[in-house]
């Protein structure tokens, strides 16, 4: 079998771009949550709230550790193996990484050292502050990242001399058609991502019985947050598929699994989508329903995949399932959500086993909802690599040959396999330990260091005693 | 706008980056070479010890100096990149396990586990650093390129004289954690840094010495620039060859910082050397800077963040040095 340089190299890309994606969306919104615990703490002098940041702020420290390590490696797949897209782009998104660069740089020189280490050295208002401009870094290091993403979905402000792209205005370029949806969509995901997790471990501690009264508020404050940004996730997600209708129309059909431009389009629950016979093989669906959704006329015309020849279609499969993964994990979490208000008659929050049964599982589902919508996404635009300006096909590195992408795929499977079981294990670990007394620990000492996010724990990795 | 040179703002500023580089993560990838030859844990503690507040930071140039590239000189970043590309690969892998091992070794509490971690913080280190002096050996001897794309093959990267760079680099890098060591530790730890620092010195120049002999053999452009074109350049291998008596001269005087700061002094003269060597080739043979330059106007928009943001990490960075500044003592340390 020939081993095709291109496939395998959307496959690598795709693993370590997944990989180190739910990282950073965990830790966007736990930087936010982390910062209103110590802002409470601050406002209220409450010590309930400092002993939940001290807890947070540990498995933040955590998490954000390996997203820094997986991240290196994305700043060089880029240049490894899209080489002449990044030759034709570079004069754009150059720029763009280079910003993300040094926000995390200046991010991490600054702030992160005094929220991890200086609990004990700085006052309260000092460590809110510092815990508030790391929480809005990670979100400005986001900004740049889905500003290049947003760009190569729907270019914008610049034009082609000799090959690259020259930026003719920055700010459309920035502000591309896509980004604002993508931006807000990405922003609830990752409060999202944090609101449930917190749900999760508190409904753990809750269950057990451990140290209750603090993790109720955890609970309590949560559930509040994700009563108004789940259903509003929604609403956000259906502006950004009207606005990727308008841009990217055969991604839409993907998502419908919509074949013939059609009007009255249905809007299918379930079907099986099949590429060879170009049509569903079985479906359920709500008749009229993609037309009024999308149209809002019930006979509105809507473009079906056929439009385009068929090495143009994107894989309808994986959009078409993704899709309705995401959109199967939103409803979820509104669900859990509208539960949470109705069992706070009563205070059966806190005691309703299913319900805190429930809430942790739930603590998966927003990963699982951010990465197929990522799939979404992503491979709803092939065979654009910059849509409509440059295919996989002219954006791989051409010296590439199959093997050494192979090759370096087995690689990074089996570094990140044990970068993520240590991690993950550990965080495990850190989250077992509990509660610990902020004043009690050890970070004294640690004030002043630069970055080093795990050592902000102090748990052993393994069994036996420090 | 039109009035500024940023192309050679911009080559200045990523010639400081990669040197900046390569000091600051030398050292730290050194110690890790040196790792397993320690005489005991409590030494390896605090070989450990010394670099544990500063490393990560340290790493972070390295993502700096790559997007750098792309927004200055996207023609260094794709072809360079698709040229080393396993050799990246075995880079990066090396700095990530490294740096998982650093964090894991801290946290275990079994032997045997802190053993583990202790020998895959040598082996990223070891992969890392021979890798990157591999890097320098295949650019000097340049690269094969058609159309601004690279048209060479997987391992035209790894050739002899490169593999010669590599373990030059590698020794490079031990020298400069042994000297590191020597700063930072006191008693029998900081005798058997003293022992290492000779022999590794000795390794150094002799690497040092047949690269000196074998690039002007192969390389016509480098030989007449030496030999017959600028004749001051002579002054940069003096003051390297002057830099490493020094190292020999004050570890035998049992001075502490001096053979640290000369080893720092011997890197930077020879990283001078190989910079005219090539001057202005950013992409041996074909490109110079100037081919390789991005859009004035990208230049222009990344150099204002550079420009700010930069002094503030240089500031933080100084700093937090003269924070750890002393030395790591068995039992005790940042931990
Ligand atoms: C907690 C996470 C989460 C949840 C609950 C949802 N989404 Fe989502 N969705 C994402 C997380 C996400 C994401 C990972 O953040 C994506 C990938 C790229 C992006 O912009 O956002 C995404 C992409 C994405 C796209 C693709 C747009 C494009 O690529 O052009 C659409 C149309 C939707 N979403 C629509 C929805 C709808 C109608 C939802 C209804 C419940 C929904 N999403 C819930
Ligand atoms: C963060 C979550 C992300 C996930 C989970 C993700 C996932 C994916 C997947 C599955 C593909 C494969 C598409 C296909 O083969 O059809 C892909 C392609 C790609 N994505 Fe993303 N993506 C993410 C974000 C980004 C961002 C932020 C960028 C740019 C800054 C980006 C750039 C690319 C590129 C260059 C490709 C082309 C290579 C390929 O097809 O695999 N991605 N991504
Ligand atoms: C949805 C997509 C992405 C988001 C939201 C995102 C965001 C972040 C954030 C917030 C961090 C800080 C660490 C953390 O919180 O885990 C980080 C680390 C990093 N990311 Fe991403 N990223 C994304 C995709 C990418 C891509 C495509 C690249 C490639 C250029 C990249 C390069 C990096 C690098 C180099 C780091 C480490 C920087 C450091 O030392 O702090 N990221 N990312």
């Amino acid at each position: 079998m020939e081993l095709d340089p291109v496939v395998l190299s959307r496959l690598q890309f795709a693993f370590v771009v997944s990989f180190h994606a739910i990282f950073p969306v965990f830790t966007i919104g736990l930087a936010s949550y982390v910062a209103v615990l110590q802002g409470l703490y601050v406002t209220t002098g409450n010590r309930t709230w400092d002993l939940l940041g001290y807890f947070w702020t540990k498995i933040f420290a955590v998490v954000f550790g390996i997203g820094v390590v997986s991240g290196i490696v994305m700043a060089f797949q880029f240049g490894t193996n899209w080489s002449n897209f990044m030759h034709f782009g570079a004069n754009f998104i150059g720029p763009m990484l280079s910003y993300e660069a040094l926000t995390a740089f200046f991010l991490e020189a600054g702030f992160l050292g005094v929220l991890l280490f200086g609990r004990q050295k700085v006052s309260p208002p000092v460590h809110f502050f510092a815990a508030l401009m790391v929480a809005a870094g990670t979100f400005i290091s986001s900004f740049w990242i889905l500003v290049t993403n947003s760009f190569m979905q729907t270019p914008a402000g610049v034009e082609v001399v000799n090959g690259m792209a020259q930026v003719t205005s920055w700010s459309e370029a920035i502000f591309n058609p896509s980004f604002p949806y993508r931006f807000s969509h990405f922003a609830l995901a990752a409060f999202l991502t944090g609101g449930f997790v917190v749900c999760g471990v508190s409904a753990w501690f809750v269950l057990r019985n451990r140290d209750v009264e603090v993790h109720k508020r955890a609970l309590s404050m949560s559930l509040w947050l994700l009563l108004f940004i789940a259903p509003l996730q929604a609403v956000v997600g259906d502006m950004h598929g009207l606005n990727t209708f308008e841009h990217q129309p055969m991604k839409v059909a993907a998502m419908e699994g919509n074949w013939e431009t059609q009007a009255g389009a249905p809007m299918l629950l379930f079907a099986l989508p099949d590429r060879d016979l170009q049509a569903n093989r079985f479906e359920i669906g709500i008749p009229d329903g993609a037309s009024l959704f999308l149209t809002h006329e019930a006979d509105g015309v809507v473009p079906g995949l056929k439009e385009v020849p068929r090495d143009q279609q994107p894989p309808v499969w994986i959009v078409f399932f993704s899709f309705r993964v995401m959109v199967a994990m939103g409803l979820l979490m509104i669900f859990f959500a509208v539960a949470g208000l109705v069992l706070r008659r009563g205070g059966r929050i806190y005691t309703s086993r299913w319900f805190l049964r429930g809430l942790q599982g739930m603590a998966l589902a927003p990963f699982l909802a951010v990465l197929s919508g990522w799939f979404v996404t992503e491979t709803g635009r092939s065979p654009w690599l910059i849509y409509r300006v440059m295919d996989y096909a002219a954006a791989i590195t051409p010296s590439l040959s199959g093997w050494m992408v192979l090759l370096t795929l087995i690689g990074y499977v089996l570094v990140y396999a044990v970068v993520f079981c240590a991690g993950v294990y550990y965080l495990f670990l850190v989250i077992r330990q509990g509660l610990e007394d902020p004043a009690a620990g050890k970070s004294d000492e640690h004030m002043g260091r630069p970055a080093r996010p795990l050592s902000a724990t102090d748990v052993s990795f393994d069994h036996g005693h420090n | 706008m039109e009035n500024i040179d940023l192309s050679l703002i911009w080559a200045l500023i990523v010639a400081l980056g990669v040197i900046m580089y390569v000091l600051l993560d030398g050292f730290d990838l050194g110690l890790g070479i040196l790792f397993p030859f320690a005489p005991d844990e409590d030494a390896r503690d605090v070989m450990m010890n010394s670099i544990a507040p500063i490393w990560d930071g340290n790493e972070t140039w390295l993502i700096l100096g790559g997007v750098a590239l792309i927004a200055a000189f996207p023609l260094v970043y794709t072809i360079l990149l698709p040229a080393l590309y396993i050799g990246v690969f075995l880079m990066l892998a090396g700095l990530i396990f490294r740096g998982v091992a650093f964090e894991f070794r801290f946290k275990s509490a079994t032997q045997r586990a802190r053993k583990l971690w202790g020998w895959s913080f040598f082996g990223g280190s070891l992969v890392a650093s021979f890798a990157q002096g591999c890097v320098v050996g295949s650019y000097i001897q340049g690269y094969q390129t058609a159309n601004d794309v690279y048209t060479g093959g997987a391992f035209d990267w790894l050739t002899p004289f490169a593999v010669l760079t590599g373990v030059g680099l590698a020794a490079g890098y031990a020298l400069l954690g042994a000297t590191w060591l020597v700063l930072k530790s006191e008693g029998a730890i900081q005798v058997w840094a003293r022992s290492l620092v000779n022999k590794l010195l000795l390794g150094v120049l002799a690497v040092f010495v047949l690269i000196g002999i074998w690039t002007p053999l192969m390389n016509d452009v480098i030989a007449d620039r030496w030999f017959s074109q600028i004749r001051v350049i002579w002054l940069l291998p003096l003051a390297a060859l002057l830099c490493a008596l020094g190292v020999y001269h004050f570890n035998r005087r049992r001075r502490d910082l001096l053979p640290f700061l000369l080893t720092v002094g011997l890197f930077v003269f020879t990283y001078l050397g190989m910079v005219v060597s090539r001057w202005p080739l950013v992409v041996p043979p074909a490109y110079s800077f100037r081919d390789a330059a991005s859009a004035p106007g990208s230049q222009f928009v990344v150099l204002v963040g550079v420009l700010i943001i930069l002094p503030v990490v240089l500031g933080y960075t100084a700093w937090s040095y003269w924070i750890f500044r002393g030395k790591v003592r068995v039992g005790e340390g940042y931990h």
